[in-house]
């Protein structure tokens, strides 16, 4: 059989066309249609959450209610949000004493008393960066930050390479063992499209965690941000984060 | 409530490791193909005479360890299955999604052409001379062509020489690569450094030497011929050199951190003192690559019998791939020790018998000898002299 060369490339020119064209339809058929959420226009939001160290008083509510609205596992390993407890000398910055049993699902034991420390609650959840690390590394866009600002998980595409868990300065990520793929905060996409609250904000019985839109002008962010000394988690990172603490101490890691 | 196994504070969701033992073979395996690849390159593009014995041997070790590189990647991913959508949908900003075409790329265009070509007349030539199976399977290997004329022998040497030029700076990128996918992670101080791909890179260069020539004194041992012993020479020589020079960076690394000591240095400091002080300090450093090193130093030095130099020799090989390999254990496992927090560390448990545990890991360090065997026999690479 001779073949020419020309031929050869035509036919495998070709080949390769028509193939590639085949799995993009192919793809594009797969997909199927989103789910649509009338009245809910993407551009119009930019959603964060104002957090106020000051008001949390360690009840674990916000945990538990968002176990149980996402379906998080029960075990102590796996957090979309959680709080920890901090206990700061107050000369000693650099080495506070931090627990955070279960993740605060249950509440906190008493601490025994100790004169001299401050004592404060963080909640910590995804901080939904506006430039995330996690997004960055994800090997084939199952993670992704969607144009309203939430950093979201595809979780039929994930291929559980956990490159976004090592990329997370936060520790915010985890594998889902039922999934084996991997699981974060949502921040209640599924809520908050809807003209809904977040289950941790709905349920946070001091208002210590609120919901942002950013894009809203008659959001109170603006106000809380306007009057507050606001501070993001870990800012030499610049992840561009979207999580505004209130009170945020210079011990908090 | 304590966490058995953890000390300190550890964000919650930081407590399980995420990459096991599998991804501590991924670089080294991947750093031995590049290591070996290099050292045959000096044959052929540099010209080193003395290292021709090994040409063959090395380009043969190089493809059966590539051949086994993505198997703990793939072993270790939650959903297997979706691999290939990383070659179909890479997501471009990704430095692991690169990995499929870099891997790609050194394998199809540089190694497979490599060897093919260098052997296309050896293959021609088993080809006439096999009978039965053997036959149809070298002739399917020539590419059923039977052309070993002059002129075509001769382009076979051009195009090849050029391969190997441009397998160079693939042999750079592809152990370069694996180091940027750690030390670009800004999240983790223990990776985060653009000291990173260089590192991976000598070391690459050091393990895949020590293998190869730890290799060509085995197949020596088990064929009955004599070890040229200028060939074994010049390759310790460069194993030092490539050493020192691996040695160099590395402690550049440590003294910039201790330095510096910026914020995570204490927690790094006291990680290297408890949990990594056998791995990091006694295997790696002391054992890994001091030893070594002043072995292959008093090769140097003095004048010592040829069966002194061969034990010298194999006693510093077999120590710097154990070295090597416990530099990977280092940054792989040692940087998922601590919190990003700071405050506290935690331990790896590896398993034995699970899909992550340490037999799947010790079956994969098998296979690539396995695969040489098999190519070995089906490549003879010690008949380069005879029929050059």
């Amino acid at each position: 059989m001779e073949t020419t060369r020309r031929e050869f490339l035509r036919n495998t020119g070709t080949l390769l066309l028509l193939t590639s064209s085949a799995a993009l339809a192919w793809e594009a058929v797969a997909a199927g249609t989103p789910e649509l959420v009338p009245n809910y226009r993407l551009d119009q939001h930019w959603w964060g959450m104002a957090i106020d160290i000051e008001k949390c008083i360690g009840c674990g509510n916000c945990v538990r209610a968002c176990k149980t609205e996402n379906n998080v596992p029960l075990e102590p390993l796996y957090f979309r949000t959680w709080v920890e407890r901090y206990r700061v000398l107050a000369a000693d910055l650099e080495h506070p004493e931090v627990d955070s049993p279960n993740g605060g699902f249950d509440g906190f034991p008493p601490h025994p008393a100790s004169p001299g420390s401050k004592n404060f609650f963080v909640p910590k959840l995804c901080n939904h960066c506006a430039h995330s690390p996690c997004v960055q590394v994800c090997p084939v866009g199952a993670t992704f930050e969607s144009p309203d600002g939430v950093v979201l998980v595809d979780k039929t595409y994930c291929l559980g390479c956990r490159y976004c868990v090592q990329a997370c300065p936060y520790g915010c990520r985890f594998i889902d063992p039922r999934t084996e793929t991997v699981d974060k905060c949502s921040l209640c996409y599924h809520r908050i499209t809807k003209g809904l609250a977040t289950a941790c904000c709905e349920t946070c019985p001091t208002g210590a965690r609120k919901l942002a839109d950013l894009k809203e002008p008659k959001d109170p962010i603006h106000e809380f941000l306007r009057t507050h000394k606001v501070q993001v988690l870990k800012p030499q990172m610049a992840t561009g984060s979207k999580m505004y603490y209130n009170g945020l101490d210079g011990s908090v890691r | 409530m304590h966490i058995p196994g953890v000390e300190g504070f550890m964000y919650p969701n930081e407590v399980e490791l995420q990459w096991s033992i599998l991804i501590v073979l991924y670089p080294f395996i991947t750093g031995l193909v590049a290591g070996a690849f290099i050292l045959a390159s000096l044959e052929r593009v540099f010209n080193v005479e003395a290292v021709r014995p090994t040409y063959r041997l090395a380009l043969l070790t190089a493809l059966a360890f590539l051949l086994v590189a993505p198997l703990p990647l793939q072993l270790h991913l939650g959903r297997p299955e979706r691999s290939l959508e990383m070659f179909l949908t890479p997501h471009t900003t990704s430095a692991m999604a690169m990995f499929g075409f870099v891997y790609l790329w050194y394998l199809t265009a540089v190694l497979v052409l490599e060897i093919w070509l260098d052997y296309r007349r050896d293959i021609v030539l088993l080809a006439r001379r096999s009978r039965g199976l053997m036959q149809h399977v070298y002739r399917a290997m020539a590419l059923w062509s039977d052309n070993i004329s002059d002129r075509a022998l001769a382009l076979d040497d051009k195009i090849g020489r050029f391969i190997t030029i441009v397998g160079i700076p693939s042999a750079f990128l592809l152990h370069g690569y694996v180091g940027f996918i750690f030390g670009s992670v800004k999240a983790n101080p223990w990776w985060s450094t653009p000291l990173m791909p260089v590192v991976f890179l000598f070391s690459a260069i050091v393990s895949g030497v020590a293998l190869v020539m730890l290799v060509y004194m085995l197949t020596c041992r088990v064929r009955n011929a004599p070890i040229d012993m200028r060939c074994l020479d010049t390759i310790a020589r460069y194993l030092l050199y490539a050493f020192i020079i691996d040695f160099g960076l590395e402690m550049l690394d440590l003294i910039h951190r201790i330095y510096e000591a910026g914020e995570s240095f204490k927690s790094l400091d006291f990680m290297v003192h408890t949990r990594l002080y056998l791995p990091h300090i006694v295997i790696q450093i002391l054992c890994g690559t001091l030893v070594p090193i002043l072995l292959l130093a008093v090769v140097q030095l003095g004048r010592l019998e040829a069966p002194v130099r061969k034990r010298l020799y194999a006693i510093a090989g077999a120590l710097t791939l154990i070295g090597i390999f416990a530099m990977r254990w280092n940054v792989v496992i040692g940087g998922q020790l601590f919190s990003k927090s700071f405050l506290g560390y935690t331990t790896y448990k590896l398993e034995f018998a699970t899909r992550e545990g340490l037999l799947p890991a010790i079956i994969l360090m098998i296979l690539p000898f396995g695969i040489l065997w098999v190519l070995i026999r089906l490549l003879p690479p010690w008949e380069y002299r005879e029929s050059a």
